[in-house]
């Protein structure tokens, strides 16, 4: 055993590069020098293409360097990757669950593989059973989980040994929020019971909660500290504006990122959260820094303004229809049966032109399956659904010429390039060959992919496929654009980026259906409904929804606080109401 | 109408484009039909090139001499032993260093000169059925030979009835003639039938499928679209095949090009089907593959292309109605080597035609149906 005295991580003068499949070379990581002491929790914080995974592969001994020291656990990573291996424990993004196997199974193949002994695996089963909660879902095939028991069950795979230092990479990407605290209170756990822990992620918010933090972007170290010190770095700066009678929180929000003054201004709780230039004062009263403010700082100093900044201009376009107010989507009684299990039960809403309609919910709730039927490539079991005044389903092909439909993971033709996915697409919406010009002219400008015009779009970078993904439903100018958990995994800026366009396009006429997990994100739409286990809890704007929170005192309740309260209120319902009958 | 067709039309260059862009799906397409058409085209071949053989000679007169002699000097027989005891012939065989065994008696000769027939004993390996006979069929030639040149120098009673053989269409019997334009079918709807069932289940896996589905795209326009470029690519793949019979092998082709194609045509349009048919059955392209294999291997084997079609059980020459190659075997045999017509091929079109037309319906009604 080393003495506890050696750091856990000491990095010198790193450097890593990798080539594009088109010839170009990239730089992941650029001469990156930091050390990490052991025990406690550590951050990689940055927007995407910041060089995370990279580092935290290059730690796992997965990958060399192409120059520079890396040491973990005092064990040189171009020697002996193979001795950090035995003493470490890595989650990837994506973990190698085997769907077809059962929650235990999948735990007795990983625990066979790193050879734990029967008495060891007893001990160890028992703790990350209780510790995950997934005691009572041993027989349930691990393909059967929801996203985050999905991910519960990675990690106690990752901990059937103890290691000495966890490395997780991006551990609550597509985790809602519930799951994603208990995914947190399990990490804690750990740090208590002694285990040194290193995550990337690219939400800030987890960020201010750990015990230090690295800073990366495009490659490079902007800054490790506590985020105490990165809060303070937006000290003064930061305000609180709230919109005058009459003007939507959005529109207040795009009106201020377009003051050159304004570094960065999210909707938050009814008020828009602003950050600006040093010494300047452009609207709202001083509120306190957080750690995502600095960091928002800090990238702006690095000069993150340009790609990773939130600003991206997008002009709008003329509007489709003027006939505000009428009513596009109305969802009456909706039912899903898959077998004996109901995704959807009974769900109603209406949908008014021009609006942004959220749809929320944990894992597994019901968003998709409602948002496919929606769409068309579900039928309903019972209920009624009208798009437009037709149901999509029985109505002829052509009704579908109205809408636009981005997936939640990438679905156009990877092998096809950025220019030919938007020619197949557009004249799939049987625009002509001017119209498709004039069309793929406006997507390139529009969504900065001029450059990438002729690279396949598997090889764009991820916040690019999206944006390649947005373009491609938007060639025929549709009215209603469905848009299915457009921000998963996406960074802050890349997520301020993208609301900005739906706000744009909304004002231009479009209707939007999102669903979302982020529940910050429900800040920007018109309306919202929260769905849990195929019921609708609750709908209603924003400040409808955020009502619903507890009170608490010396702050405003968030959307996150309200969803919260909305989801566990009804859970513990139904827990109550099941009871009784299970006895009788 | 005019919306549809420009639909289509997107669908099949983005087909064209994801198959043809990608240098390693471009040469998985063409370069293994034309490699496995060499292969075959001078592997798999019927004719024996060397037959080695044993003689047990008990005579050593001139007669025998005379006949090995002509054996040898066949360039096909090769001796691989002189036996001097019976017991040997057994060792010879099973040991597989000769085919065949030819066992002269001592009184050969004697027998030959007073005009009496003589028997020559023949032993032959009948573990492979199929070498053993051709085998023993070249011996027959030969000897066959012999006895007429013996009855022109020494006279006697030539056999009563002689056959001339006169081989149409391949007048040397080259089995190479009958393997290549065969390749033309079987190749082709091994290629095209996976690479239809694993398009759409490709698509099915990585959800561009939904993406397609929310366009207004209707299923017949998504199985023309899919079911065109295939069916052109399969015709690629038959062109490359052609081109390697007539121009390295050397194969004449008797027939018209255009009976040819419009055979093909009908052919891969019911081999596209198929494979789009399995594929609207598919969830996954690991099953879209399986069930492609599951349907192709049968179909190869049972189509005639090695075993002769009339020699099946009755029960399964009636369930390879459903057998394209089976048809497509009968019009590439017959119009390369005997120059067949429309007239002669309407047995072979209306069948593939029918199954075109069942499979590709069939698809898209389950496309619809797996949609609702």
């Amino acid at each position: 055993m080393t003495p506890a005295s050696t750091p856990a991580l000491q990095l010198d003068r790193v450097r890593k590069s990798f080539r594009r499949e088109t010839g170009e070379s990239v730089l992941a990581l650029d001469d990156i020098s930091f050390s990490l002491r052991r025990g406690g929790l550590a951050a990689v914080v940055g927007p995407d293409g910041a060089g995370k995974t990279t580092l935290i592969r290059l730690l796992a001994g997965l990958v060399r360097t192409d120059g520079g020291i890396v040491d973990v656990l005092g064990i040189d990573a171009a020697v002996d990757p193979q001795a950090i291996q035995s003493r470490i424990s890595y989650m990837p993004q994506q973990f190698g669950l085997y769907e077809d196997l059962t929650v235990r199974e999948n735990l007795d193949l990983y625990a066979d593989m790193h050879g734990i002994t029967v008495d060891e695996r007893r001990r160890q089963y028992a703790r990350l059973m209780s510790m995950t909660g997934l005691d009572p879902f041993q027989r349930r095939l691990a393909g059967q989980l929801s996203g985050g028991m999905k991910q519960k069950l990675g990690l106690a795979c990752t901990l059937v040994r103890s290691p000495e230092l966890l490395l997780l990479d991006e551990p609550t990407v597509g985790v809602d929020p519930l799951s994603r605290r208990e995914l947190w209170e399990i990490i804690r756990q750990l740090i208590k019971e002694g285990l040194t822990v290193l995550l990337s992620s690219s939400d800030p918010d987890e960020a201010e909660t750990c015990d230090s933090v690295l800073v990366l972007s495009g490659g490079k170290k902007l800054m490790l500290a506590s985020p105490a010190e990165i809060s303070r770095l937006a000290l003064g700066r930061t305000f609180v504006a709230t919109p005058p009678d009459g003007m939507r929180l959005r529109d207040l929000e795009a009106r201020l990122l377009a003051d050159p003054r304004v570094i960065d201004a999210v909707p938050e709780s009814g008020q828009v959260r602003l950050v600006t230039r040093e010494g300047c004062v452009v609207a709202g009263r001083p509120a306190p820094e957080r750690f995502e403010d600095g960091f928002v700082v800090l990238l702006h100093r690095a000069g993150g303004d340009s790609e990773a900044g939130p600003r991206t201009l997008t002009q709008q376009e003329p509007p489709i229809r003027d006939s505000a107010g009428e009513t596009v989507i109305e969802v009456h009684d909706l039912v899903r049966r898959f077998g004996k299990f109901v995704a959807v039960n009974g769900a109603s809403f209406v949908v008014k032109r021009g609006e942004i309609f959220g749809l929320l919910g944990p894992n597994g709730a019901g968003k998709t399956t409602t948002f496919r039927m929606l769409c068309g490539l579900l039928p309903a079991s019972a209920g009624t659904l009208k798009i437009a005044g037709v149901d999509v389903r029985r109505a002829r092909a052509s009704a579908r010429q109205h809408l636009g439909y981005v997936a939640q993971k990438f679905s156009l033709y990877g092998q096809l390039t950025v220019g030919e996915n938007l020619a197949f697409f557009a004249r799939a919406y049987g625009l002509d060959a001017n119209q498709t010009r004039a069309r793929i002219a406006w997507a390139l400008q529009q969504f900065q992919l001029e450059p990438y015009l002729r690279l396949p779009s598997a090889q764009l970078p991820g916040g690019f496929k999206q944006r390649l993904a947005m373009a491609a439903a938007l060639m025929h100018r549709p009215e209603i654009l469905f848009l299915d958990e457009p921000t998963s995994g996406a960074d802050p800026f890349a997520r301020r980026a993208f609301w900005q366009r739906i706000t744009t396009l909304a004002n231009g006429g479009v209707t939007v259906i999102v669903t979302t997990h982020f529940m910050a994100e429900a800040e920007y739409c018109d309306r919202a409904l929260i769905l849990d286990d195929g019921k609708v809890l609750a709908q209603g704007t924003p400040a409808q929804l955020r009502a619903l929170a507890p009170v608490q005192p010396g702050r405003t309740a968030t959307m996150e606080d309200a969803f919260i309260a909305i989801v566990e209120g009804s859970r513990s319902d139904s827990a109550r109401k099941s009871a009784p009958s299970a006895a009788a | 109408m005019r919306a549809s067709l420009i639909r289509i039309l997107a669908l099949i260059r983005k087909e064209f484009l994801a198959v043809l862009k990608d240098p390693r799906s471009r040469f998985i397409i063409f370069l293994p039909p034309l490699l496995q058409c060499l292969i075959f085209g001078y592997a798999a071949s019927f004719d024996l090139n060397t037959v080695p053989y044993a003689v047990l000679d008990q005579d050593h007169s001139a007669a025998s001499v005379a006949l090995l002699a002509r054996l040898d000097g066949s360039g096909v027989f090769e001796r691989r032993a002189n036996l001097t005891r019976a017991q040997d012939i057994a060792l010879s065989i099973d040991s597989g260093r000769a085919l065949l065994v030819i066992q002269i008696d001592q009184d050969f000769e004697r027998n030959l000169l007073s005009g009496r027939a003589t028997p020559l004993e023949v032993i032959a390996d009948g573990r492979n059925s199929n070498t053993a006979g051709t085998a023993l069929g070249y011996l027959g030639s030969v000897v066959q030979g012999f006895n007429s040149d013996w009855i022109d120098e020494h006279g006697g009673t030539p056999p009563v009835v002689r056959v001339v053989n006169r081989a149409w269409y391949n007048p040397n019997l080259d089995s190479r003639w009958t393997m290549i334009p065969s390749l033309i079918g079987t190749l082709t709807m091994m290629g095209t039938m996976m690479l239809t069932a694993l398009s759409v289940a490709r698509e099915r896996e990585q959800g561009t499928f939904d993406q397609l589905l929310v366009t207004p795209f209707r299923p017949s326009e998504i199985m023309a679209g899919k079911a065109i470029p295939n069916i052109a690519i399969g015709l690629g793949q038959a062109t490359t095949i052609l081109l390697v019979a007539q121009v390295w092998f050397r194969i004449p082709f008797a027939g018209s090009f255009a009976v040819l194609y419009a055979g093909l045509c009908l052919f891969l349009m019911a081999a596209v089907g198929l494979g789009l048919f399995v594929s609207s059955i598919a969830k996954t392209m690991q099953q879209a593959m399986l069930y492609a294999f599951l349907l192709a291997m049968p179909f190869v084997l049972l189509s005639g292309f090695t075993t002769p079609f009339s020699s099946m059980p009755d029960v399964l020459q009636t369930a390879m109605v459903i057998n394209p190659l089976r048809y497509a075997l009968d019009i590439t045999k017959r119009v390369y080597l005997e120059g067949a017509g429309f007239d002669n091929l309407l047995s072979d079109f209306i069948p593939l035609f029918a199954i075109g037309l069942l499979t590709l319906s069939g698809a898209a009604w389950l496309f619809r149906k797996r949609l609702t």
